[in-house]
């Protein structure tokens, strides 16, 4: 159960080895938690990840997880949810890709779209009877502000966290009542491995700031959260740019 | 019958849960017996602060339409139904010349809360707790089975203090205690450090059957400064005719409005508000005539007034330690002023003995009450520090006012706790009662 100061019993996520996760798990770390499932790619990175944050009160259990075989899902979830309740489940595995590869090469781009979307729609209905069942429990769903409008340089992924962020958004209000409590986590720029080598875009963040914000998110129950939480007014005022304009933004 | 969202008295937390309203002991059966794969649990009216009357994705008993009291004036023995409130008991025995033996700060709790929490209130040193003034109880099993307990049965002693985890009580036969009049006599002193405050608890309370010291745990001022009130009931010919009276009819003064923002109750408005109350009482005060409302539950005259702290509501820390650990009271309350943790409803007690109850909280020594709004940056950690302070104490915290403890506190604190869970899964094996509490803590 989450207790009255919001820290969780018990955390699963899904794309355990990014390294959002993995600053998320650190921060979620406290006497409370007992148990944590780290659902990944068999990887020496999950494995280490496991070791470290294994301690007498908090157990950790390991599954093998590939987000683009949805037909595994099921059984990964059942094991998730085995040992009882999951107070907090974060989604949090995705592709960024590069729109030169999507264009040279279709079926990645086809990937991609089972990994982001496929995937993340496949574990959060089925965490959501879960959850929904259990009468409690929060679900973060790791967003982008990319999804929020296409650009020309980036609209593979851009629509694939379009779509993720659609069904989460709908999913956090079909579930209000439920008890459960679903948070749609939209950062703009990242530096992690996923964008190492790219440009870095105005109000880039760190792994440490998404995390900070979806614990604060969690503390005050909020459905959507931006990293960094300026990035709401950026995005607002952008939605409302005429195409033939924002074809043309350097962004 | 609907699924709502339920949380406790500091409102934090909340979960779901399908509500199931009984008005007699074959609906609880019946309820008990098509309790879904996530148990059941019984509820009253709220007033726990944390989780113990909620049961997520399960069902929560709604033990209200429980009513019904028969009270025999010549005994004071009154039978009654587990939904019945201490104050709907009050209005009907106190103009008789009885009195609830044992009162928490408020009227707002029914029997069965009370049996369930085992209360306490300032006359523990002298009567023990709710309980022990329990004369019988009617226990509806997880089975469904309604069998009758009495003190000294194995299942009294894991029900009084179970937090409603062994049975639904269905009514209770409680031993009243006659008055001849419905005042309280009351003294009033005002310490102005710590020190001197429990001193004087530790070698005056003995001659007062009420007792309980507030104590200010705002930012400013001395740390620990407080105000200690004890008191009687007023003997009828202890007083002229003209103020002899068995009458009880407390009001509301005023009703918090639903939707008050977060921090209005913050460190300089609750700083302020101790540094007024603590002005406000008089240095030394002897044979003050109060009202039994105003001595016990001066609280309930405003109603709902959880929603002062806002949305992201309140907890409350409360802990008993030993006399040898008494320094523990000092060590919380400036732990707590250093992260600016202010806490106004802050109430310090020395308990007596230890009653029979496996998961009753009192034991000898002093305890120690603070409402802390959720909200304070660092508020987690300064708590669990405190926890292992009373840990190593040999005290422990209160099942009916925690929402953070670990189940490790628990485990190192009741010692009596592995007789609770073998009696537990003696009579409930497949958990057809359970609560967010027993799933946060492995009751």
């Amino acid at each position: 159960m989450i207790d009255a100061l919001s820290r969780p019993q018990s955390v699963a996520v899904f794309g355990a080895t990014s390294q959002i996760a993995g600053s998320l798990l650190q921060r979620l770390r406290s006497p409370a938690l007992r148990h944590i499932v780290l659902a990944a790619r068999p990887s020496p990175a999950r494995d280490s990840l496991a070791d470290s944050l294994r301690t007498d009160t908090t157990a950790v259990t390991v599954l093998d997880f590939d987000a683009s075989d949805p037909d595994s899902h099921s059984g990964v979830i059942d094991a998730a949810f085995a040992q009882g309740d999951i107070d907090v489940t974060v989604i949090a595995f995705g592709v960024l890709g590069n729109q030169a590869d999507f264009d040279a090469d279709p079926a990645s781009a086809v990937e991609a779209a089972q990994v982001n979307y496929v995937g993340g729609v496949s574990v959060g209905m089925r965490v959501a009877t879960r959850l929904r069942e259990q009468g409690h429990g929060a679900l973060i769903v790791l967003s982008s502000v990319a999804g929020e409008r296409a650009r020309a340089s980036n609209y593979v992924y851009g629509s694939t966290k379009a779509g993720l962020d659609v069904f989460a958004t709908g999913l956090g209000d079909a579930l209000h009542g439920s008890g459960v409590h679903v948070m749609v986590v939209r950062p703009g720029f990242v530096r992690t491995k996923m964008t190492e080598g790219l440009p870095e875009a105005p109000l880039s963040v760190g792994p440490d700031d998404v995390a900070d914000a979806i614990v604060n998110g969690l503390r005050h129950n909020r459905e959507t959260v931006y990293v960094p939480s300026t990035m709401r007014f950026v995005m607002s005022g952008l939605r409302h740019v005429p195409r033939s304009l924002f074809r043309r933004l350097p962004i | 019958m609907s699924d709502v969202l339920l949380s406790g008295w500091g409102r934090t937390a909340p979960t779901r849960a399908h509500v199931v309203e009984v008005s007699d002991a074959a609906h609880v059966a019946a309820a008990l017996l098509h309790a879904p794969a996530r148990g059941l649990i019984a509820r009253g009216l709220g007033r726990s602060y944390g989780d113990p009357a909620q049961n997520a994705g399960g069902d929560v008993l709604d033990i209200t339409g429980l009513t019904g009291i028969t009270f025999d004036a010549a005994n004071g023995v009154a039978t009654v139904a587990a939904g019945v409130s201490l104050d709907a008991l009050m209005r009907e025995c106190t103009p008789q010349g009885w009195w609830v033996p044992v009162t928490p700060g408020t009227r707002q709790v029914t029997v069965g809360g009370a049996i369930a929490a085992d209360v306490h209130g300032k006359n523990h040193h002298v009567d023990g707790t709710f309980t022990a003034h329990v004369a019988r109880m009617a226990l509806s099993l997880p089975d469904g089975t309604l069998v009758n307990v009495y003190p000294g049965d194995a299942l009294f002693n894991a029900t009084a203090g179970g937090m409603g985890l062994t049975g639904v009580v269905v009514e209770a036969d409680i031993q009243l205690l006659p008055i001849t009049t419905a005042l309280a006599r009351v003294d009033t002193d005002r310490f102005d450090d710590l020190d001197s405050l429990m001193a004087a608890m530790a070698s005056g309370d003995d001659q007062y059957r009420y007792s309980v010291a507030w104590v200010d745990a705002g930012t400013r001022g001395t740390l620990g400064r407080g105000i200690l009130i004890r008191g009687d009931h007023a003997n009828a010919a202890d007083i002229p005719e003209r103020k002899r009276t068995l009458a009880f009819d407390p009001g509301t003064l005023a009703t918090v409005p639903a939707l008050v923002p977060n921090g209005l109750l913050n460190k300089a408005s609750i700083t302020a508000l101790n540094e007024a109350w603590f002005r406000k009482a008089p240095r030394q005060r002897r044979d003050e005539l109060q009202s039994l409302t105003a001595f016990f539950h001066p609280l309930d005259m405003a109603r709902d007034w959880n929603r002062m702290y806002g949305p992201r509501g309140f907890l409350q820390y409360q802990f008993v330690v030993p006399d040898s650990a008494g320094h523990v009271v000092q060590r919380t309350l400036e732990a707590l002023r250093m992260i600016g943790a202010t806490s106004f409803l802050t109430v310090l007690k020395r308990f007596g003995a230890e009653g029979p109850g496996l998961l009753s909280f009192p034991r000898p020594g002093w305890t120690l009450a603070l409402d802390i709004p959720t909200g304070v940056p660092g508020l987690a950690a300064v708590l669990d520090s405190l926890d292992e302070l009373v840990i190593e104490g040999g005290g422990r915290l209160y099942l009916a006012k925690d929402s953070r403890m670990t189940p490790r506190t628990l485990e190192l604190t009741y010692p009596r706790l592995a007789q609770f869970r073998a009696l537990r899964a003696e009579i409930d094996p497949n958990r057809r009662l359970n609560s967010d509490l027993a799933r946060r803590l492995d009751l």
